[in-house]
Parts: C-alpha cells; sequence; structure tokens
C-alpha cells in the first residue's frame, strides 16, 4: 500500500490524546487502518503518552478503592469472557467507518446533490460534521463551503487538487483560506470521507491544528 | 551475546517474557542470544499483567492498581474530570485492564502506553460523551505469537523513552504533557522533541509487518 499524503504529526498527537472531535477521529482512524505507517507512528505517539502517564504524580485513591474495583469485576464477569466475533471487511470501507454506516458500501444511503455527485451524513457530535461522498469520475467536488478545517480521506478512486493526486488511503488537511477545487480523476468514480468543523461552532483548535501544514 | 554465567536478572528477566512465546525451548535458546543484557526494569509491569491473564493473580493486579490507578486518576482530573468522576472512571479502567489482559501485546506496546489508551478512551467516553472511532483491529484471524526478542528491544525503548521524557527540561516536558493531559494547542508541540522515537517506530513496523504476513 502506497500511501503518499499522510495525517500531521499535529493531528496525529490529537488523536492519541483523545482531544479531536468525534467527526476527526473518525477520518484519523480510518485513515491509519489504511496506512502502517501513520499507525507506527500513532503507536509510537502512543508510548509517549504512555511514558507521560508513567511520569504523573498521582492522586490519592479513595479508601476501599481497590476492593470497590474488585466489585466491579466480579459484577461483570461477562465482558472476560466475550470473544470478539470475527467482523466482516468491505473493500472500500475500513472498520471504523463501517460502524457508522452499518454495514458496507452498498449500506450507504446516499442522498443525491445533483450531476451524479451524492453524500451521505453520519451522525457525530456537535463540534464537527463528517460525510461520505461520491463523485463521478472526472467531475468537480461540489463546493461545500467550508468553514475552519477540512480533513478528506480518499477510500475509492483518486482526486486531484492542484499540481496533488490524493488515492485511497491519502489524507488532504485544508482550512477555509485555502481555495481549492479538487477534481475526481478519470479512472474511476471517487469516494471520500469528508470532517468538517460545524459552521458557526467555531473551533479555535482545529485552525491552529492545521497552520503548519498550510505553511508547506 | 550469551555471557558465559548469566545474571540472575538476565534469568528473571526470560522468565517474565517466556509465557508470551510458543516456541519451542531451542528456539528461545536461539533467540536469548539476540540480546545482550535484560534486566527486570526493561519491561516493567509485563509479567504482572501475564500473572493477571493466565492466573487471575490479585496480588499482581494489587501492585499495578498501586502504581497506575493514582496516575490514572490524575490524568483524569488533569483533563477536566472531578474527583469524584476520576475515582469512579479510574475504577472503570482499572477493571477493564483485568477484563482485557489477554489483549496485551508487549511486542508493540509498554504496560503504561496501554493503561493510558484505555484511560483516554475512557476520558472521551464519559468526559466528552463520544463514540471513539478506533483503527481496524489487525489482531484477528490467526493469532500471532510475538517474538520474544521484539518483545524485549520494545519494551527496553519504552523504558528509554520513559527516562528521556523524565530529564527532557521542563519547558519542553509541560509542552507534551499539555498535549496529552489538557485540550491545549498542539502546533506548539514539535515534531522534534529529542525523545528517542526512532528504535520504538522500527519495531511497532516490524511487529505490524509480522502480523500482516501471519494474517496472509
Amino acid at each position: 500500500m502506497s500511501v503518499r499524503h499522510q495525517v500531521t504529526d499535529n493531528v496525529l498527537t490529537a488523536y492519541a490524546a483523545g482531544n479531536l472531535p468525534e467527526a476527526f477521529n473518525l477520518v484519523v482512524a480510518s485513515h491509519v487502518s489504511l496506512c502502517d505507517e501513520a499507525r507506527v507512528r500513532l503507536e509510537a505517539m502512543e508510548a509517549v503518552g504512555g511514558a507521560v502517564l508513567d511520569d504523573l504524580d498521582g492522586e490519592e485513591m479513595s479508601y476501599g478503592s481497590f476492593e470497590a474495583t474488585m466489585r466491579l469485576i466480579s459484577e461483570r464477569p461477562k465482558e472476560a469472557i466475550k470473544t470478539e466475533a470475527v467482523r466482516k471487511t468491505c473493500a472500500v470501507l475500513p472498520a471504523p467507518l463501517m460502524d457508522y454506516v452499518g454495514g458496507d458500501v452498498a449500506s450507504i444511503n446516499w442522498r443525491p446533490l445533483g450531476m451524479g455527485t451524492k453524500q451521505a451524513i453520519l451522525k457525530s457530535s456537535g463540534e464537527a460534521n463528517v460525510r461520505l461522498l461520491f463523485i463521478p469520475a472526472g467531475a468537480e467536488m461540489p463546493d461545500h463551503g467550508h468553514h475552519g478545517t477540512e480533513m478528506t480521506l480518499v477510500l475509492q478512486g483518486a482526486f486531484i487538487d492542484g499540481d496533488d493526486r490524493f488515492a485511497r488511503g491519502d489524507i488532504e488537511i485544508a482550512n477555509e483560506e485555502l481555495e481549492h477545487t479538487p477534481i475526481a480523476d478519470i479512472g474511476e468514480d471517487c469516494i471520500c470521507l469528508t470532517a468538517t468543523n460545524a459552521p458557526l461552532k467555531f473551533n479555535g483548535l482545529l485552525p491552529r491544528i492545521a497552520q503548519p501544514f498550510l505553511r508547506i | 551475546m550469551l555471557t558465559e554465567t548469566p545474571q540472575a536478572e538476565e534469568l528473571g528477566a526470560k522468565a517474565i517474557i517466556a509465557p508470551y512465546s510458543k516456541v519451542g525451548e531451542d528456539a528461545q535458546a536461539g533467540r536469548t542470544s539476540d540480546v545482550e543484557v535484560i534486566s527486570i526494569s526493561d519491561a516493567p509491569w509485563v509479567d504482572h499483567v501475564y500473572r493477571i491473564h493466565t492466573e487471575r493473580d490479585q496480588t499482581a493486579f494489587r501492585e499495578l492498581f498501586n502504581h497506575f490507578a493514582p496516575r490514572v486518576k490524575a490524568f483524569l482530573m488533569r483533563s477536566g474530570a472531578s474527583e469524584a468522576l476520576a475515582e469512579e472512571c479510574t475504577q472503570e479502567v482499572m477493571a477493564t485492564l483485568w477484563n482485557k489482559s489477554h489483549l496485551f501485546n508487549p511486542e508493540r506496546a509498554s504496560v503504561a502506553t496501554w493503561i493510558f489508551t484505555i484511560a483516554r478512551n475512557r476520558k472521551i467516553d464519559a468526559l466528552r460523551k463520544q463514540r471513539r472511532p478506533e483503527p481496524e483491529d489487525l489482531t484477528w484471524g490467526p493469532e500471532a505469537e510475538p517474538d520474544q526478542a521484539d518483545v524485549m528491544v520494545l519494551q527496553q525503548e519504552c523504558s528509554r523513552l520513559s527516562a528521556a521524557v523524565k530529564s527532557l527540561p521542563d519547558k519542553q516536558r509541560e509542552l507534551i504533557e499539555r498535549a496529552f493531559f489538557s485540550d491545549l494547542s498542539h502546533s506548539e508541540i514539535a515534531a522534534q522533541t529529542g525523545l528517542p522515537l526512532g528504535t520504538i517506530k522500527s519495531r511497532i513496523r516490524l511487529a505490524l509487518e509480522r502480523l500482516r504476513r501471519d494474517m496472509k
């Protein structure tokens, strides 16, 4: 697998720390599922999290805390035995996305946007929104007027943005200052996962995350 | 190289790691030659998790609890939880550790890192009240047995990373802590922190490659 455009360190750190809105978490989790190198970087970042946790001055636990935890364990014995069912796989959607769609690519609830373009909005927390986009081969991406940060992951086909080509597993991070008109590559219909900050709910964190990327 | 008279801690460490490998005794003896000096401190807590998994060992669990529960509680409080909520969540995190001890993979993470990820997910769930999309799990399919030498090197590298975090200048360490324990700007976290992440990345990469190979 040759993913050429990886997620930035800043976004990956925020994901490892658990500080991103759910919509962006979904994009990063899907990207990491498709890109082993990003997974390596994520796990290394989590190793830093572990080292910092280990270095913290602890807070005293309540009296009887250990015993309360043992009671918690004995009250939920089933969790220990529960074995994971073998998951279904999909050639287009990685596992975290299948959870949100509720199945494979055939289960996506597409709504037409005109000219063959379709979208399916996925449910996530209010801070940001996330949708799947279907763009016919050779067509322009719809103008979705994003505010703040936009993160796009290619799942099928490819799109061209300026001099860059983004294929399956590639991620593009942009903000509203970036004027761009991505076009689906001619070879195949393009399916993307796109997360944006919800309009009017401006989150100061994400634009700052994207800044180093945009300076390049 | 094997020293002629193995140090006691060397033998102790072998006993710690050996249960994770199903390879025969001969193969194990061969593998140890890859590792020059092994000490128990290079794989802290790995044996505890193993004893919890195989023997439901409450003594091991209590020791692990005494070390990590106060740190997890401090992590949650610094992430914005009240003392009561942090106490409750910490008990749940420690119960999860007990229940999911079979999922710990010492070839890819230290125990501190594993606990950090459990605590982080609890934080998202309880504090942010969001779902946490996780990357596609690579461990389903044929179960891959960790390579003993790889386990040792990764655990040693994690110990080195911990030491490096402890010895960082205050200002730099504060930045990293803020990235993980509060909701602040991540663009300030320079990619180059001087932390020895290179070797950890290459060990994780090896482990993933093995996993991919075993899954075929």
